[in-house]
């Protein structure tokens, strides 16, 4: 790094170019999802990237009124403890299954990683902060949508009672089931990205997430984890391993 | 590009009816010898051309794909297998599975609405099927753009694609769609001047099919949508977008059969090389 380094907009231009170039390169850095050499990868990169450097960070998703609060059909793993659904988890299921008789009394949630203060929230925890109530329209990458009333405590709010690191750029969910995901901060930290415990005025269902699932409304509804275990801060991008995302095959980026 | 510019060589060329020897001759008329001599379609043309063709074959071999995943259009906001649908398309198992837990209302009256768990394994292919699409559509997207903004700055878009108002008129639409009908198709060297449903139809794709099909495609996504409301307003919302995607994808490969048969009944090797190689 040169002492004398001065910003100059033509500096800043060329730094842009650089950056743009390094989308072609993507996978050589940890602050990118790799590619794998996987042509596919490169083009959820690209549009990943994209849409970092063309859209606005925190542009709000459409809300609706309680009246167009619509049916809603339940996905993927619809009970963490039924050994017969893809992403089951013999180890958790059971612990799930032992949380949900006791009303999620005992449940915790673990906030771990590049935070200051790492440590564990009870449901009753998480419902002190304040809250907040959205109706928002879940899309689906298989092609349908529906539109529920979600209450939480924002991401943003449990992230900064925790101290999040300057350095921390990510945001993995580790859930009950073998589905764990991540966003990076700027999605975390998005006013509508909530940790929500209530849907449509009740206590979350169990086939919707309970106790609490993430809702992230920029993104696809996959990006969305249920069952939450535990929340990692992470400073640079992790592809959770086997049962994530992108060893699967499926984009890490859903915004589209 | 001068030569684009002298000749107005245009995106596509295939057919001409014989019918339409007039209008070629009118347009053929606008130009002196030494540039009609020089037919075919220039560079530019003809790599905007292949790019797109090798795009919309991806776009609508993912695209199918994707629709198996969930073969049910809507209309509005919402859509799911718990509300009615504007059209279900027999094209996977996926269609009308019927593997669902009995639905639950959420609120105490009768028209509550209601969830239910799926028991069903469905098909979906959209992991690679998502990406190879939006893979490919970063190339219509810039290749569209290029050729919409190219022809619109180099003239070739007037000159070449849209109809002249001396074009249109009732009868002559007639006597272009009866010669096509009777496939009087003569060959042709390949490049504009064309006919007048040729036009229609060239400009129809470039400047209407094509773009609605990449707004509507754009405003689906959650990110974009958030960003750019005024996506929503103009085209409608996800379920809309899916369903007009859907039937601009249904015209756009109409277009294409049509297309491929008119170049094969105009001489198929003269046509592809031209738009490969130019002449």
């Amino acid at each position: 790094m040169n002492k004398k380094q001065v910003i100059t907009s033509r500096r800043t231009f060329i730094t842009g170019l650089t950056s743009a170039g390094g989308l072609l390169l993507a996978g050589c850095s940890k602050t990118l999802p790799p590619t794998y050499g996987n042509v596919l990868r490169m083009g959820d990169v690209l549009t990943y990237k994209a849409r970092r450097l063309l859209l606005p960070a925190q542009s709000l998703a459409k809300e609706y009124t309680h009246r167009e609060i619509s049916s809603i059909v339940a996905i993927g793993t619809t009970d963490p403890a039924d050994p017969r659904q893809s992403a089951f988890n013999a180890a958790n299921g059971a612990t799930y299954d032992r949380l949900r008789s006791g009303g999620f009394s005992d449940w915790r949630l673990s906030i771990e990683g590049r935070v200051a203060r790492t440590g564990s929230y009870s449901l009753a925890d998480l419902k002190r902060f304040p809250s907040r109530t959205q109706i928002t329209k879940h899309t689906c990458e298989e092609g349908w949508s529906a539109i529920a009333e979600w209450t939480g405590v924002p991401l943003r709010t449990v992230l900064e009672a925790a101290g999040i690191l300057s350095t921390a750029r990510f945001v993995n969910f580790y859930p009950f089931d073998d589905a764990p995901d991540g966003i990076d901060m700027l999605d975390a930290l998005h006013p509508q990205t909530i940790l929500a415990y209530g849907m449509n005025g009740r206590d979350l269902p169990v086939p919707h997430g309970a106790p609490v699932r993430v809702r992230v409304e920029t993104q696809m509804g996959y990006k969305s984890v249920k069952y939450l275990q535990r929340i990692v801060v992470a400073d640079e991008f992790d592809d959770l391993g086997k049962f994530g995302n992108l060893q699967n095959g499926w984009s890490w980026y859903a915004g589209i | 590009m001068a030569e684009g510019l002298l000749t107005g060589t245009i995106g596509d060329q295939a057919c001409s009816p014989v019918v339409e020897t007039q209008a070629a001759l009118a347009g053929a008329g606008r130009l002196g010898s030494r540039e009609l001599s020089r037919t075919g379609h220039t560079r530019w043309i003809r790599i905007c051309h292949w790019i797109i063709a090798v795009s919309v074959l991806t776009l609508a071999f993912s695209g199918f794909f994707i629709l198996m995943a969930h073969p049910r259009l809507y209309w509005g906001a919402v859509g799911n297998d718990l509300t009615p649908a504007l059209l279900e398309l027999p094209i996977s198992r996926n269609y009308r599975h019927g593997g669902w837990q009995p639905s639950i209302p959420f609120f105490a009256d009768a028209a509550s609405p209601v969830s239910a768990v799926r028991t069903y394994d469905i098909l979906n292919e959209n992991s690679w099927g998502r990406s190879l699409h939006f893979l490919a559509a970063w190339f219509l997207v810039v290749t569209t753009a290029v050729y919409v903004l190219s022809g619109i700055f180099t003239g070739h878009a007037r000159r070449d694609l849209v109809p002249g108002a001396s074009e249109l008129r009732p009868r002559l639409f007639w006597q272009d769609l009866v010669g096509h009908l009777r496939l009087h198709i003569q060959p042709t060297a390949g490049g504009p001047p064309y006919g007048l449903l040729q036009k229609c139809a060239y400009f129809g794709v470039v400047f209407v099919a094509l773009p609605l099909m990449i707004f509507t495609g754009l405003a689906l996504s959650p990110a974009i949508a958030a960003a750019y409301p005024i996506l929503r307003d103009v085209f409608g919302e996800t379920q809309s977008l899916r369903t007009i995607h859907f039937f601009s994808f249904v015209v756009l490969i109409l277009f294409l059969v049509v297309h491929v048969l008119m170049v094969i009944m105009s001489g198929f090797k003269r046509q592809l090389r031209a738009m490969t190689f130019g002449n």
